[in-house]
């Protein structure tokens, strides 16, 4: 892969918070962790399309803002018993820059 | 683990929830089956269900969890010295901690022919299955003993095709869980189902036929019936010998403490082999109960005692409906109120001690069994409600689900949870085969009332009768925030406010989150703890509110947002009309529309256009109306002395004079206010947390009403003269409700469970309080700015970045 491309410096996006990127894959939501962990997911929750960049971050799972389901940020796979998947994509952390690759 | 039933494995189950690694679990069980849902076997019994569907941890479930399973090996042994069990067939396990969980056996009659073929006891899969068996061959049943199990197993056997007659040495069935007057109602609808009493005999022999197996059962006044099979479901006796015999301290069960240890510190014990206090349960919800305690401890956590439990009961026969819980007999001290409609087949008694339910026997009619065991679980002051406690919980304006109120009532098919489209046959298949005992499991498994909650009061009552005895409604005032944490709303709050506490991971280290950061439940509410207990101290995390509050606008279905500018009281003016208007072209909102609380909303705003927006209609004066918020919405007003022929006070501007006192108050919820300026109430101040009626001589003023979810009329607090009274004693209230109500309980919620009488006594009859109150909710308030100039001056949260 070497479609790596800039996005923002990572204080940009606030911890336990997430930026929303327009890009030509549609709307993506970028989470920051706690821990300073950046993933990447479509921003359409499986369940009924929510953006889930407005959505609430805690450990490594975002909570939809439209029904409360639970999005882990690694794999995009909704918390059981709720079954679904959001689309992640590789993003990466380097020296305080964030990249992201579609 | 010795035992592997359903105490000892909802133990390890809560273990591995919260220590996975810290053991190597072996279990010991003497049925060659996984845990099963014992509660279940009536069903199964009655042809309702089958034994796969009631399996509660299949095979997997064990080999996942790295748990060495011995199923069909009972442990006749325990060495304490060496720190092993060994069992019938010489499988040896080591322990570091051993837990007993061997339940309970049937108690046989010591009567003459005891042990002749076709005569069993009621306990477990195999005996169901001798019954099932039994019935295809066999005509006469008799069933010894009217308590629940006796009568499940009449009732199953019954369907099943055979001739049942229930022996029984009391003079009414079911004697420990209902008054006579239930049994006899029960008795009669189960003689119109088929079976047989015969109430006061005393077995005294069982007979055998030609064929060796059991024919008759013989009393001992002489007389007799037949009998190809015979049931003993006259009590249980807890499975004691094991732990006795190595020497382990027993009563009535294995005697443990509070932390469920035994005598001995390496050596556990739960379920219905343990005597806790004196007393052995024999349902499943105290088992629950202390698998959680127990658990806790074997995971070196030491937090939570078991302190007992009080029990309730429902009959699980298909067709009827009777429950009983606590004290339902009474006594001495104790009043009843009874109402019995015998032609209609119901009969309730609430049995009340002082001001405080202490019991409940319903027949016929038991859909509020489930409010009522609340109320007793909940020592609830029941003072107030007294006058209308007998007919339940129910109201008038609960909506979502059709009117319907009666669970036991619904077909499958009804829609039960008008939120997200669940059916009651939904909601009863999850419980039944995920084995699910909580409504929080319900709402986890379904979504059933997990949205606006209206629905709760059925899906308890869909819970309660389908797993009968087992289910136990959590104590309200000691339920956990979230799953992150075992304290309570109040613990939290109390600890954030006397040790001063000043940000989440404070609140979080202080009191041990089990989490990192939380979730999408507790922050806020700890979000809200905080900047309500210590204003202009702690705290104001964005990240941990909701995004309608962290955006200032309301989130929509498609992701964009709607934006409601404040009106004071209600007013506005041409230019600000004119401002709207602008705006509403200039950014081509789709929506122009009035809201409930009778302010303008724009609906369909892009997130990215949201301070640009606010820029605009900041230019006229117009500010957040915090219509996304848990905190004050709006004041309605009418439009009172000022221009109403019949206007007593000057509405408006009262109104006006609220809203602007209480601007940027945030709340445990959203709050409403109105106010009217005469008793017509044009404003409807009846619906409102608080609602302000002018009368000619002041203005009288009601609290804790709700227009939404649950209809609730707001109730006379006080009347007062001037107008600064009344924004002393609102806000006084209001106060009173933001330091101590739980977060997102409305105020009707939070008077419910305080009583009006400890809210009058502070805000009315104590004037040193209420101006005490009345002054921190000013100092709270001091220095708000408005929200969207804010945002304005900082847009940045509200753009998206770009990538090509």
């Amino acid at each position: 892969m070497n479609d790596w491309k800039k996005l923002c410096a990572l204080d940009e996006i606030p911890r336990l918070g997430s930026r929303v990127v327009k890009s030509p894959k549609g709307n993506i939501a970028v989470f920051r962790t706690a821990e300073d962990e950046i993933f990447a997911l479509h921003d359409r929750c499986p369940h009924k399309g929510g953006p889930l960049s407005q959505g609430l971050v805690a450990g490594k799972v975002v909570t939809c803002p439209m029904h409360s389901w639970k999005i882990q940020l690694e794999s995009g796979a909704a918390v059981a018993p709720d079954i679904g998947c959001a689309k992640s994509f590789a993003v990466k952390l380097e020296a305080g820059t964030v990249w992201i690759a579609l | 683990m010795v035992g592997n039933g359903m105490a000892g494995c909802r133990t390890l189950e809560e273990l591995l929830k919260l220590a996975p690694d810290l053991y190597e679990i072996t279990v010991f069980g003497a049925e060659p089956h996984p845990n099963y849902n014992r509660i279940m076997l009536s069903p199964v019994l009655a042809g309702e269900t089958k034994f796969d569907d009631i399996v509660l941890n299949d095979l997997a479930w064990y080999r996942d969890n790295g748990i060495a399973l011995h199923a069909g090996k009972q442990v006749t042994k325990i060495d304490r010295k060496a720190r092993k069990v060994i069992a019938v067939d010489g499988t040896e396990a080591a322990y570091d901690r051993l837990l007993l969980a061997t339940g309970s056996s049937p108690f046989i009659l010591p009567v003459p022919g005891k042990d002749l073929p076709g005569v069993i006891a009621y306990r477990d899969i195999a005996d169901t299955e001798a019954m099932i068996e039994a019935a295809k061959h066999h005509e006469h049943a008799v069933v010894i003993g009217a308590g629940l199990l006796g009568l499940e197993a009449a009732n199953g056997l019954k369907l099943r095709g055979m001739d049942v007659t229930v022996v029984h040495l009391a003079d009414w069935i079911m004697e420990r869980q209902l008054d006579k007057t239930a049994a006899d109602l029960l008795q009669k609808s189960l003689e119109n189902k088929g079976l047989k009493f015969l109430l006061g005999k005393q077995t005294s022999e069982l007979v055998a036929g030609e064929s060796g197996r059991v024919a008759a059962i013989r009393f001992k006044d002489g007389t007799g019936i037949p009998a190809d099979l015979v049931v003993m479901a006259v009590g249980i006796r807890p499975n004691t010998a094991l732990a006795e015999s190595a020497g382990i301290h027993c009563e009535r069960g294995i005697v443990v403490d509070d932390t469920l240890q035994t005598y001995d510190p390496k050596v556990y014990a739960v379920g219905e082999c343990v005597a806790h206090r004196g007393v052995a349960y024999g349902l499943v919800a105290p088992l629950f109960e202390q698998a959680k305690v127990c658990a806790n401890h074997l995971a070196q956590m030491g937090i939570g005692r078991y302190v007992g439990s009080v029990t309730s009961t429902k009959l699980k026969v298909t067709g009827i409906d009777v429950f009983s819980a606590g004290d339902f007999m009474g006594g001495e001290g104790t009043e009843d109120i009874v109402l019995a409609d015998p032609s209609a087949g119901i009969y309730k008694r609430l049995v009340i001690q002082g001001d405080r339910l202490a019991g409940a026997v319903l027949y016929g009619d038991t859909g509020d069994g489930a409010w009522y065991f609340q109320l007793l679980k909940d020592k609830q002051n029941i003072a107030d409600i007294r006058d209308h406690l007998m007919f339940g919980s129910h109201h008038v304006g609960d909506v979502g689900h059709a009117g319907q109120n009666k669970a036991a009532a619904l077909p499958d098919e009804a829609e039960v949870c008008g939120c997200n489209g669940v059916c009651k046959g939904t909601i009863v298949k999850a419980i039944k085969e995920h084995g699910l005992f909580t409504i929080d499991a319900v709402r986890k498994h379904t979504k059933a009332s997990s949205s606006c909650g209206s629905c709760t009061g059925l899906v308890e009552q869909i819970l309660a009768s389908t797993v009968g005895g087992a289910y136990q409604p959590a104590d309200t005032n000691e339920k956990p925030v979230c799953g992150c944490t075992d304290h309570s709303h109040g613990v939290v709050r109390a600890a954030i406010r006397d040790r001063k506490l000043l940000s989440i991971p404070a609140v979080m280290q202080a009191l041990d989150w089990k989490t990192p950061n939380g979730c999408a439940s507790c922050r806020p509410a700890l979000n809200y703890y905080l900047i309500s207990s210590w204003p202009h101290e702690a705290q104001d995390d964005p990240q941990s509110r909701f995004i309608n509050e962290r955006a200032h606008a309301n989130i929509q279905k498609d992701g964009t947002f709607s934006v409601v500018p404040r009106m004071w009281g209600g007013l506005t003016t041409p230019t600000e009309l004119r401002t709207i208007a602008d705006v509403a072209e200039k950014y081509q909102v789709p929506t122009v529309k009035m809201t409930g609380g009778a302010r303008i909303d724009l609906l369909g705003i892009k997130k990215g256009d949201l301070p640009k927006v606010w820029e605009d209609l900041g230019r006229a004066g117009l500010v957040s109306g915090h219509a996304y918020g848990k905190s004050i919405r709006t004041v309605k007003t009418c439009v009172g002395a000022e221009h109403c022929r019949f206007g007593t006070q000057l509405s408006m501007s009262m109104g006006v004079k609220l809203e602007k006192m209480l601007f940027g108050m945030w709340a445990p919820h959203k709050v409403k206010l109105a106010v009217s300026g005469c008793p017509r109430n044009c404003a409807e101040a009846g619906i409102k947390d608080i609602g302000v009626i002018g009368v000619d001589s002041g203005y009288e003023l009601y609290i804790a009403g709700n227009g939404g979810i649950k209809t609730e009329v707001a109730m006379f607090m006080c009347k007062v003269k001037s107008d600064a009274e009344v924004l002393e004693y609102s806000g006084s209230f209001l106060q009173l409700y933001r330091e101590e109500a739980w977060y997102l309980e409305r105020t009707c919620h939070y008077v419910a469970r305080v009583g009006l009488d400890y809210v009058k006594k502070i805000v009315v009859e104590d004037a040193a309080r209420r101006k005490e109150l009345y002054e921190r909710l000013l100092y709270s308030l001091q220095g708000y700015e408005d929200p969207w100039a804010t945002a304005v001056k900082q847009p940045k949260e509200y753009v998206a970045l770009e990538v090509a």
